[in-house]
């Protein structure tokens, strides 16, 4: 009865979307029509051969969507890098933007194309996965809602196949971080409602007493991250057979809108998110206690209720009140300490296996990345200062910052995370070579110093380039003598973004080798005992 | 199930999540002590700034500070020591502005920022121009070299929409279909001829009819061009848009149309002398 309903919506669903491509005023929007229509289309046929089989009431955990989120994670992640180091060599060589790459190719085109592939299709992948994983293994229960699990990672990563190609035909709404127009956000706040009810489902089904902490953050970053995107998102379609919308806030509410959300995107879904990984994966590859108990409920609850006021702090010096930028510099500078506080919990609770850093280099990777995680969340606040903020806005040094933080805290973390979760999820031993993760290891990390190291030298040269006036109160330079002086090192930083994707590379390879050459162990997927 | 590890190891909260668990070390005091230093120095600094929304408008703070404020401070500091020179500088006679003396030093300085600001997007920061865009280095001029008259092309601009602004049209010889193709074909082998390329001797012999009938009005019978119709000189080597053959069939076809805006409208008297001086004094200046 019930793929009966299914096949019944989804055979209206595709109807529609052939409509909606019959009807297209624009030529994206007609492409991501057709595109929906085959994904429906699959997901029906797909549901036909299942149905009237009878299915067993399954056992033990859910991994499949894990498995698929491990896949789609070390996939995009390429990609994304790959993307990365291209726009940099344009940056560096402007003659890379090619004629017959106009419109398509352009940096202006590829740069978003970079940026969600990275932040949404890696690290989004990585959460989603992540989380699916923890959640059962410190719940002791399986993933709640059936098949619900295997709908949110297919209709994410249908949502990143949409935004990805509207960017290449140019469907953006302008907003940073927010580019895809209504529709895909439609489609990307269903997908997220099923998560949110697979991940609290799951978690009122546990069979441990606690929530683990891990599951705090993951909720909050869930929570969060879905309050920003329908507000940020609240716009008009122009009609609703095309791609073009109109936002519902404009001039500077619509500025501190989208940077309440900007920011937010970095603290729930880079920051908050990602320390739920590490609090379940640093203490099982370190095999010891998390430090604190009473440090992780301070700092989550501190990190939750600073994080959301500091968004203000991109707009300093703008149309923005002068009171909404101080509160945004207090509340990122009060903001500090908190950040650290998953810090300290990360490299405390190696205290007493600090030796593994000399034979693991999967701790080593962790370790590292927990590092930049201090490192940038030191830098941050630091810049959000007013003053220091008159000196580094517009500058490269905001490009180096993001990047210290995505490449070594996110990046690095992620890397732990896929190492740890390969050999489980493909009942392996071992990885294939830990030879190659400390490559891997060497390459990523000399990478995100070229890549920090040089954006800090070019940040600070162009803003005082900028700023500088004679004795007689004029301008120095002119803004494309800062853009020559660039030139050295936009190469650095285009090289540094060649380790980090050899890297990654690399790391493909070894996971891939795990799965087909790596020794097999007795199969593990029989749930833990509640404790 | 909480339990003792060994002597200096402080006691687990008793939970264990796939086998994890939690010490439950106290906070680290230096961690607590910045983290209230922190909050302290929050509450201190949002009294002392501009900080807390009110029902009509926001806490101004005590130090009374503003971003806006502190800007036009930095503005009107400048402005003041500048202020009689400034005077001075709007009120001369751009011709009258001597080099070497401290008017015209000033007005150099100050005619370099002036364009790097604002002409440098199109004229390039070293004014060597781009395509379309004339180099102002040289002494190739197309509406001509004095201080003056460029102080005039800068105040007023070219082709823009405000009435003293220079003004001439190029018809479209081939889209408006003036002249038959195999005419445009010939005087673009002539305006070859004339700039000293390789040309086609026998369509060029037809294109300087062509050319005496239809472009000589504006561009002078010896292609050397017309100052009054910012018609450039076809017989020298300098091209602003290109001196190929494809390149000078478009611009006989389809007529070029540079826009500069009238820069009076934006910058102050004294700015537009100044940038004057300063485009006049890069080597090419009349």
């Amino acid at each position: 009865m019930w793929s009966y309903i299914k096949l019944a919506v989804l055979g209206v669903v595709m109807i529609l979307a052939g409509l909606a491509a019959n009807y297209g005023r624009d030529l994206g929007y007609q492409i991501h029509a057709l595109i929906f229509m085959a994904a429906t289309a699959m997901t029906f046929i797909y549901t036909l051969r299942q149905a009237g089989e009878v299915v067993e009431k399954p056992k033990g955990y859910l991994d499949g969507p894990v498995r698929f989120g491990v896949i789609a994670t070390a996939g995009w992640g390429v990609v994304g890098f790959l993307a990365g180091t291209f726009i940099a060599f344009q940056l560096a060589f402007p003659q890379l933007n090619f004629d017959f790459l106009q419109g398509y190719g352009n940096f202006g085109r590829l740069r978003p194309l970079h940026t969600s592939a990275v932040i949404f299709a890696f690290g989004g992948n990585a959460l989603i996965a992540s989380s699916f994983y923890v959640v059962q293994r410190t719940s002791a229960v399986r993933l709640w809602g059936g098949n619900l699990a295997w709908f949110v990672f297919w209709g994410y990563n249908l949502f990143i196949v949409l935004a990805a190609t509207g960017y290449l035909l140019g469907i953006t709404q302008s907003k940073e971080y927010a580019e895809p127009e209504w529709y895909i956000d439609i489609w990307l706040t269903v997908v997220w409602v099923a998560y949110l009810l697979v991940f609290l489902g799951t978690l009122m089904t546990r069979k441990e007493k606690h929530i683990y902490v891990a599951n705090w953050f993951y909720l909050s970053f869930i929570v969060t991250i879905a309050m920003l995107h329908i507000v940020n998102n609240l716009a008009v379609p122009v009609s609703i057979f095309g791609s073009k919308s109109v936002q519902l806030f404009s001039g500077v509410q619509d500025a501190m809108t989208q940077w309440w959300y900007g920011h937010n995107a970095v603290g729930f879904f880079l920051t908050a998110g990602f320390l739920g990984m590490m609090y379940y994966f640093v203490p099982k590859q370190a095999e010891r206690p998390v430090f604190s108990y009473k440090l992780s409920i301070i700092h989550f609850w501190a990190l939750i209720f600073l994080y959301i006021w500091a968004g203000p702090h991109h707009l300093h010096y703008t149309a923005l009140p002068d009171w909404a930028s101080t509160l945004g510099m207090v509340f990122s500078i009060v903001l500090w300490m908190p950040s650290w506080g998953g810090m300290i919990n990360g490299l405390m609770t190696l205290s007493g296996a600090w030796d593994k850093l000399r034979t693991d280099p999967v701790i080593r990777m962790m370790v590292i990345s927990i590092g930049f995680y201090g490192m940038s969340t030191f830098e941050g606040p630091m810049m959000s200062i007013r003053a220091v903020n008159s000196l580094s806005h517009y500058t490269d040094w905001t490009i180096g910052h993001v990047h210290s933080g995505a490449l070594g805290w996110n990046g690095m973390i992620t890397f732990g995370v896929l190492y740890f979760l390969v050999p489980k999820l493909w009942h392996k031993e071992r990885l294939y070579s830990l030879g190659l993760v400390s490559w891997h290891f060497w390459l990523a990390t000399i990478g995100i110093v070229l890549y920090a190291a040089s954006m800090w030298v070019t940040g600070i040269m162009e803003g005082l380039m900028w700023r500088e006036v004679d004795s007689q109160g004029f301008l120095v330079n002119a803004f494309a003598d800062t853009v020559a002086a660039k030139h050295p090192m936009y190469v650095v930083r285009a090289l540094g973004g060649v380790l980090y994707l050899a890297g990654s590379l690399i790391m493909v390879y070894n996971l891939w080798m795990t799965v087909r050459r790596a020794p097999a162990i007795a199969d593990a997927s029989a749930m833990a005992p509640a404790e | 199930m909480s339990k003792k590890q060994d002597k200096t190891e402080v006691e687990t909260t008793g939970h264990s999540w796939d086998g994890i668990e939690e010490y439950n070390n106290p906070l680290p005091r230096w961690w607590l002590w910045t983290f209230y230093l922190c909050i302290v120095w929050a509450i201190g600094y949002s009294i002392a700034y501009p900080a807390w929304p009110l029902v009509k408008g926001a806490t101004t703070g005590l130090l009374g500070y503003s971003t806006r404020a502190e800007v036009a401070k930095d503005i009107q500091t400048f402005d003041e020591m500048n202020a009689a020179i400034d005077a001075e500088l709007a009120a001369a006679n751009v011709a009258d502005i001597l080099p070497n003396t401290p008017l015209g030093d000033y007005a150099t300085n100050a005619g370099a920022a002036v364009f790097r600001a604002n002409c440098s997007q199109c004229h390039g920061s070293g004014a060597a121009g781009n395509v379309g865009y004339p180099n102002l280095l040289d002494n190739d001029w197309l509406w001509g070299g004095s201080v003056d008259e460029i102080a005039y092309s800068i105040q007023h601009g070219i082709r823009n929409e405000t009435d003293d602004a220079r003004y001439s049209e190029m018809p479209r010889f081939g889209v408006d279909e003036i002249l038959e193709p195999e005419q445009i074909d010939q005087v673009v082998e002539f305006v070859l001829q004339l700039s000293g390329s390789e040309f086609d001797a026998a369509l060029a012999t037809e294109g300087a009819v062509v050319f005496e009938e239809n472009c000589a009005a504006c561009h002078a019978e010896d292609g050397t061009g017309d100052r009054d119709f910012g018609a450039p000189n076809l017989a020298d080597a300098i091209w602003l848009y290109g001196g190929d053959r494809e390149t000078i069939h478009e611009s006989v076809s389809e007529a070029r149309f540079g826009v500069m805006p009238a820069w009076g409208q934006r910058l102050t008297q004294a700015e537009v002398n100044a940038a004057a001086v300063y485009v006049h004094t890069r080597g090419g200046g009349e």
